[in-house]
């Protein structure tokens, strides 16, 4: 495996915004999750719970609802007022309408997915119709005195409940007028607490709402009379979100606390028919609010202040027990938002509104396997670049000789030329960008730093030519044909030769950079592609997907390799395809052709080519071979798959030379450090 | 034990009430609880034992109703057997002879003919759930051994098995497995459904179960378990989709857990004396009743609703309202902690006194069987916890006729760190109790060793004497302490002696109070009391003195010691002189106020034996061996109020006092010659049931409440000629109303004999007289109420003859002969049940 020299990186002081939305979609086992700075993810269940697409956030959206509608469409709304519709193939928003009823604070979909429902701050209900390319205003509904917080359908889609300040209505869809109002209780622990608010509702097929308040119940109406049937107090603080299981025999509610709580139904005897509601299990995953929940069929999901999403599944809903039946927690975005110059040993990090680039620190000391090195150099801040405008950044690339740095907005791409003169850097941007390069999803420059290549949204691949200062437009490899997908990562050979680019589902395309043609596509897999590099020399792609499988596929031969075959054929160790974060990058060894150098955010891998594979049996993780065991024991034990385990968690790691790599590390401590402090709750002992 | 000779060792009282759940009675008037090898039977509401019943030959380890008649009561025990009683006249019904230890039992109304029972049969470690058959018969003693077998390898206690609602199911926990059982009617099949694995969270792994209760009404289970924690199961038919709810406010252990009737609250209890009720099992909606002075061992609620009671770990049980106010306190001998002080009698209450509860001592009626009240010592909020060095009360004394009460407490932490305080109470009249007088940090640089008062009559000062680990003693005597803003008296120290540095271990007061003696390690010394002159030293080089006593009366010349080599030894005082010793093992050494006698415990491998002796002769007048199997801490002489008249000498030493003595196992044991048949009691105490009768329209018939009125009338309207009759004076009325209704006969019948009874007679009877004589009556029968382990089923005779006695003629004779032959006639009926 060799040693390194690792530059161990941990000033780069990312934090993700928080969770305020998830939606959960049954057909497609798809989730969606808005954060606060108006992100909007979606997150593949069945493929390893990988963040397939993203939408990036705008400082004036702050989403409050989201929902998916007519099948696979994902609609949001948020307190800028307006409505939007995500195009999930292109990767941008379709359209955004004003509902003019002020900011939205809830959204739901009627169960048959045709018609969607805001509730606004002037406390107006608004009914819209989804048409197939729009949305289309239909009618209001009677106007409350305070704003709608929370909307639930009656599955028949007859009736609807709101949930507003100190009370929630009954609406009768067909005439839009409230049937019921219902009086929530103010008192809170005995104290009477200035006003109740409903944070979520939900309309069982049977007739009764669930209300969740922010005095902390959880309440049981009965909608025909409008009368209270039964209260739970489960929490001190907010109760902030509700979700049913489709079948409606378990619901799951979010605390300010952190907590959640399950809620089941659950027969009174063996031998009768009556069920109740009775409040099991809570958990326990979270330090802040949960804003919001969900609760897919095998799975609750929760989200919140703290930024991690939680998938705890059902254990009794879980058929086997293989890893779908363990506890995730995503933290992490699953893409680079970190980017490094080779040359000039320079890191670039890309956070929502702004770039900050880092020199790194150096040594002259030396010292044993393991010791840590004292810096004669400290890192470097040398530029700190924020963004025009309110919109958040995509991507940035900085090119490996480090003199340029390429990002992108929605609206915009930028292109920075950096001068360095002894220890002062001067920035030029490069302007006059052409009109087609607006928007990019992914930016990569070539190893030489000739030439950056930029897929845009539309679905094309630009290749520009960088020369000196300037700046010219060679190519654009068009989409196929009928195909508006997205091509979200890019991967280039060290000789520019080839360009490798993937999209969110289908195959993975190869382009021949000197002839400026499609060379050929990788077969398609099932699982979205997580990561992929080309090697140098062989030119061979290595390819992670979702599902933790890696494939090599060799460009030249336009086939997989024979290592590739031999690893599909014998199978990953068990334990590799358990890990639950996807590989986000692949980097090779200049000197060691047979060394792939992968890592996730747990672990840092080096898949050597020539040792044997490892099997169920052997033991995957073995940081150090003992020493001084005879090399005929080491041979023995020794098999592909090199892990080390020191760097978590890890968002980026590569190898700046033969014997030096850079890991950025981010502790989740220091992330809590930077949120807002949890509500403060009496711990028993202290 | 010594079942052939007449003087026979037995167990008075102080046994444990906490051993099982208590059982209320449906109508919650009554609570049963077990209690050694009885079954009291207290009052809810006036916390008065109303009934024992005896008849168990064995620790009683079981109480239910009889879930068919709420009027009867099961018990069963580990003699083998289960008895049926009839609890409101204290009667055994029935006896079923089983055969083989019997460790717990369960009621169930669906199972009409069978109870259900914990056995071990085969080894002694392996306990069984079984049904029980009764069979129906008319004999009083049934042979029950149709045994059907349930459940094996289950927990011995009873805390561990439950039964869901309509028998659907029982509920069985084996340290980490809980097991369902699912009952069909009369044939039972078992399926353990589900099984919780015990590392369901490692990192806490103490959820082992320690006890579970079954919802009424639900399908609902709630478990209880090392951690504090309490799980709530339900859907539990299924083994994948049971599912369950957790509520932790327990920091330690759950002792016990109860479902309240309707199943809408949770009680539970454990280390912390705080009972919590659980509503609506939500675990925000929380009640607590706390400070309850001891852990909760057991939570029972009444059939009716209205009481909950819980039984702690200080022998106490406490009857709860439902709004979770303590109404009633029914306390025993405290024994869960060592007995420092040894045991004293209070000269003023004849109450005995000794350690109790955490910083008290305990003042214990032992006619009555329940303690007098506690008085605190250390003042101090007791904190429960592991660990903790608690400061422990160590000695006490009283002195003066029981005006001075001397108490001794400490608390060593190291070897160094000694805290010592002496405090003097003195008894006020006024408030009749001990207040405190002088508190003397440090008394001594060491631990007191002893402690004891100048108890003479003619002295003339109260005097104290201090022995103590450092080599001195110290006299302390009361003097004026009084300044110009109050009159107050205090205690300081008059006399510091020593004797070449040696520990003084034992210090006595002769008689006349002439004389101290003090015991330094091996050496007696004798002092003069008036001028603190070392008079002379004995010393017997036979290791150091472990108990120290002067004779009394016409032995008052002698002075007794016995060592730690095993040498009881006797002084003449007037020669100064060994006058005799002996090889005896001694533990317990006790003078009898009353007479010349001394007893002597003394241990040997076999167990403890007794010898009671004169200090002028060196033979024993009486030897008991085997008085028990185990060491003998504590013993102490209790002057009897009225003296006995046994003419066997060998009998004579129990003539003026009683002689009680406290084993390590804390079970108080005393000496009696009486047959069983003599001791038992007559049911005179059905009167106290009376009084808690409700006010119904009997209750006017019977009521005292008139008789206060009468009073009055006859004091205003003194001319007035015509006098009621009271009513609870006729025989007839009384026992017509004494009289279950079910063997009554006819209403007719009687009319006419009732009618008459409530004619004025002729006779003029002072009203007063009656119900004094009653009380008399009443008060010399309870004076004995030591209890036996053996019982003899007699108890209408007596009762009859006794009720007879009593009563006032005011109907002919001829009709109260009748009358009472229908109760004979009756009763006999009931034994042929």
């Amino acid at each position: 495996m060799g040693e390194f020299k690792v530059h161990r990186v941990r000033f780069f002081n990312y934090v993700p915004s928080g969770i305020r939305c998830v939606a959960y979609n049954n057909q497609s086992n798809r989730l969606a999750v808005s954060r606060t700075d108006g992100t909007v993810e979606v997150y593949n269940l069945s493929a390893n719970y990988f963040q397939e697409k993203f939408f990036p956030g705008h400082e004036s959206r702050a989403t409050e609802a989201l929902c998916w509608a007519e099948g696979q469409r994902l609609f949001s709304a948020g307190l800028n007022g307006e409505i939007m519709e995500y195009d999930l193939q292109a990767l941008n928003i379709k359209y955004a309408v004003d509902a003019f009823g002020g900011p939205i604070w809830s959204m739901a979909a009627s169960p048959s997915g045709s018609q969607l429902l805001v509730g606004c701050e002037d406390g107006s209900v608004k009914l819209f119709q989804i048409t197939p390319d729009k949305i289309q205003f239909e009618r209001n509904f009677d106007r409350q005195k305070s704003r709608i917080l929370s909307l639930s359908w009656h599955p028949s889609g007859t009736h609807i409940a709101a949930g507003s300040i100190d009370y929630i209505s009954v609406f009768d869809v067909k005439s839009g007028s409230a049937v019921h109002k219902m009086i929530v209780d103010r008192q809170y622990m005995g104290v009477s607490k200035r006003k109740c608010i409903v944070w979520g509702v939900a309309f069982l097929s049977d007739g009764t709402v669930i209300s969740v308040d922010s005095a902390g119940k959880v309440q049981f109406w009965d909608s025909a009379t409008g009368t209270l049937v039964n209260s739970h107090l489960i929490a001190n603080a907010d109760v902030q979100s509700i979700a049913v299981a489709e079948q409606e025999d378990s619901f799951v509610v979010g605390t300010a606390e952190g907590t959640v709580f399950h809620f089941q139904l659950v027969p009174v005897t063996s031998n009768s028919s009556e069920k109740q509601w009775v409040r099991t299990k809570p958990f326990q995953h979270h330090t802040h609010d949960v804003r919001t929940v969900a609760h897919s069929p095998t799975a609750l999901i929760s989200g919140g202040t703290d930024t991690h999403l939680v998938i705890r599944p059902l254990m009794e809903k879980v058929e086997v027990k293989n890893y779908d039946a363990a506890l995730r927690k995503i933290t992490f975005p699953h893409r680079r938002l970190i980017s490094c110059s080779k040359k000039r040993q320079l890191l670039l990090f890309q956070f929502a509104h702004h770039l900050e680039l880092w020199r790194l620190g150096s040594t002259v000391a030396t010292g044993k396997n393991g010791d840590t090195l004292p810096l004669s150099k400290n890192a470097d801040h040398l530029l700190h670049l924020k963004t025009k405008g309110p919109e958040n950044i995509i991507c940035s690339c900085i090119s490996p000789c480090g003199s340029w740095i390429a990002y992108s907005t929605v609206s915009r791409f930028f292109l920075y030329r950096l001068n360095y003169e002894h220890d002062n850097i001067s920035l030029k941007r490069v302007s006059k960008m052409p009109p087609f390069l607006r928007s990019a999803l992914q930016i990569l420059f070539s190893e030489d730093s000739t030439k950056l290549f930029v897929a845009s949204n539309q679905g094309a691949l630009h290749i520009v030519q960088l020369s000196g200062g300037s700046f010219k437009h060679l190519h654009a490899f068009q989409p196929q044909s009928g195909t508006v997908e997205a091509m979200c990562l890019l991967a280039v050979s060290s000789d520019g030769n080839w360009l490798a680019a993937s999209g969110t589902s289908a195959g993975v395309h190869v382009y021949n950079v000197k002839q400026l043609k499609l060379h050929c596509t990788v077969p398609a897999y099932n699982f979205p592609v997580t990561a992929m590099a080309i090697a140098p020399n062989t030119n061979n792609l290595v390819i992670a997907h979702s599902d933790q499988q890696v494939f090599e596929y060799s460009i030249p031969d336009k086939q997989y390799t024979d290592w590739s075959r031999t690893v599909q054929k014998q199978g990953f160790h068990h334990l590799w395809l358990q890990r639950d974060t996807p590989i986000t990058h692949i980097s090779f060894h200049p000197k060691r052709p047979m060394h792939i150098l992968l890592h996730d955010a747990y672990m840092f891998c080096i898949i050597d080519k020539s040792l044997p594979l490892p099997n169920d049996r052997t033991l995957l993780y073995n940081p150090f071979p003992p020493t001084n065991e005879s090399d005929v024991v080491r041979r023995r034990t020794a098999h592909a798959f090199k892990i080390s385990k020191i760097y978590k968690p890890l968002l980026f790691m590569d190898l700046l030379d033969e014997r030096t790599l850079v890991a950025v590390e981010r502790p989740l401590d220091d992330i809590i450090a930077q949120l807002p402090p949890p509500i403060k709750k009496k711990k028993f002992g202290t | 034990m010594v079942e052939e000779e007449n003087i026979r060792v037995v167990r008075c009282g102080g046994s444990e009430l906490n051993f099982r759940r208590a059982v209320f009675s449906a109508d919650s008037k009554y609570i049963f609880c077990v209690s050694g090898d009885f079954v009291k039977v207290y009052s809810t509401v006036t916390e008065e034992c109303v009934h024992i019943l005896h008849g168990h030959r064995n620790l009683v380890t079981g109480i239910q109703l009889n879930p068919n008649n709420h009027l009867q009561l099961y018990s069963c025990s580990l003699d083998g057997t289960i008895k049926l009683w009839d609890y409101i006249d204290g009667i055994l019904i029935k006896t079923f002879i089983v055969g083989c230890k019997l460790h717990a039992l369960f009621t169930v109304a669906q199972a009409e003919d069978s109870v259900f029972a914990i056995v071990n049969k085969e080894k002694p470690d392996i306990f069984q759930l079984v049904s029980v058959k009764l069979p129906k018969s008319s004999s009083q003693e049934v042979e029950a051994k149709e045994l059907s077998f349930v459940l094996d390898y289950i927990n011995q206690s009873p805390k561990c098995v439950a039964f869901g609602n309509e028998v659907n199911f029982v509920l069985l926990v084996f340290c980490f497995v809980p097991k369902i059982s699912f009952l069909k009617k009369r044939n039972f099949f078992f399926t353990p459904r589900f099984t919780l694995s015990s590392s369901r969270n490692k990192k806490h792994a103490k959820n082992n179960f320690t006890c579970v209760a079954c919802h009424p009404t639900e399908d609902c289970i709630a478990s209880g378990h090392m951690d504090g924690k309490i799980r709530l199961w339900r859907n539990f038919y299924d083994d994948k989709k049971y599912t369950y709810t957790c509520l932790h406010w327990h920091h330690d252990m759950v002792m016990d857990l109860a479902f309240s009737v309707t199943g809408t609250s949770l009680l539970s209890g454990g280390r912390e004396s705080v009972l919590v009720e659980w509503r609506d099992a939500t675990e925000k909606n929380k009640e607590f009743l706390p400070r309850l002075g001891a852990t909760i061992e057991h939570i029972s609620v009444s059939p009716a609703g209205d009481l909950f009671c819980t039984s702690h770990s200080d022998n106490k049980i406490i009857i709860i309202h439902r709004n979770l106010e303590a109404s009633a306190v029914i306390q025993g001998l405290v024994k869960d902690r060592s007995i420092f002080t040894g045991l004293m009698i209070d000269p003023r209450t004849k109450a005995l006194v000794l350690n109790g509860k955490p910083g008290h001592l305990q003042f214990y009626s032992l006619q009555s069987d329940k303690q007098l009240y506690n008085l605190d010592i250390i003042q101090q909020e007791y904190i429960s916890d592991y660990g903790l060095i608690q400061i422990e009360l160590t000695k006490a004394a009283f002195g003066c006729f029981g005006n001075w009460l001397a108490t001794v407490e400490q608390r060593q932490e190291k070897e160094t760190e000694l805290e010592l305080q002496m405090k003097l109470w003195m008894y006020n009249k006024k408030t009749q109790g001990f207040i405190l007088n002088t508190k003397i940090n440090m008394p001594h640089e060491d631990c007191i060793t002893a402690l004891c008062f100048c108890n003479a009559e003619k002295s003339e000062q109260p005097t104290l004497v201090t022995a103590s680990k450092d080599g001195y003693f110290k006299v302390w005597i009361l003097t004026d302490d009084s300044d110009i803003y109050k009159k107050a008296v205090g205690w300081t120290c008059d006399f510091v002696g020593s004797y070449h540095k040696y520990q003084a271990t034992n210090c006595c007061f002769s008689e006349d109070g002439s004389l101290l003696a003090v015991s330094f390690e091996e050496i007696v010394t004798i002092w003069d009391s008036v001028t603190w002159e070392l008079k002379c030293t004995f010393c017997q080089r036979a290791g150091k003195i472990r108990h120290l006593c002067f004779g009394r009366l016409t032995c008052s010349k002698y002075l007794l010691g016995a060592t730690e080599n095993g040498i009881l030894c006797c002084w003449n005082l007037l020669s100064c002189a060994l006058e005799w010793n002996a090889k005896l093992n001694v533990r317990v050494m006790e003078p009898d106020p009353n007479s010349e006698n001394i007893a002597a415990i003394s241990q040997s491998s076999m167990g403890s034996d007794l010898f009671v002796f004169k200090p002028s002769e060196p033979r024993p007048l009486y030897i008991q061996k085997g008085i028990s199997r185990e060491e003998v801490q504590w013993g102490v002489f209790v002057p009897r109020d009225v003296p006995e008249s046994f003419t066997s000498e060998a009998y004579q030493w129990l003539n003026r006092s009683q002689f009680y003595f406290l084993t390590k196992s804390q079970s108080l044991l005393t000496f009696s010659t009486k047959s069983p048949e003599e001791k038992l009691t007559p049911t005179s105490k059905q009167l106290l049931a009376e009084e808690s009768l409700p006010t119904t329209p009997f209750y006017f018939i019977l009521g005292k409440h008139r008789q206060h009125q009468d009073e009055k009338l006859n004091e205003t309207l003194e001319n007035e000629l015509v006098q009621l009759p009271l009513t609870e004076n006729i025989p007839a009325v009384g026992e017509l109303l004494h009289t279950p209704a079910h063997v009554l006969p006819s209403a007719a019948f009687l009319c006419s004999m009732f009618v008459n009874s409530l004619l004025l007679s002729k006779e003029t009877k002072s009203a007063k007289e009656i119900p004094e004589d009653v009380d008399m009556e009443e008060e010399k029968e309870s004076e004995d109420s030591d209890e036996e382990n053996d019982f003899i089923e007699k108890v209408q005779d007596t009762n009859n003859t006794g009720l007879g006695e009593d009563i006032i003629h005011q109907l002919s004779k001829s009709e109260e002969k009748e009358l009472r032959k229908f109760r004979k006639i009756d009763y006999s009926w009931i034994a042929a049940l």
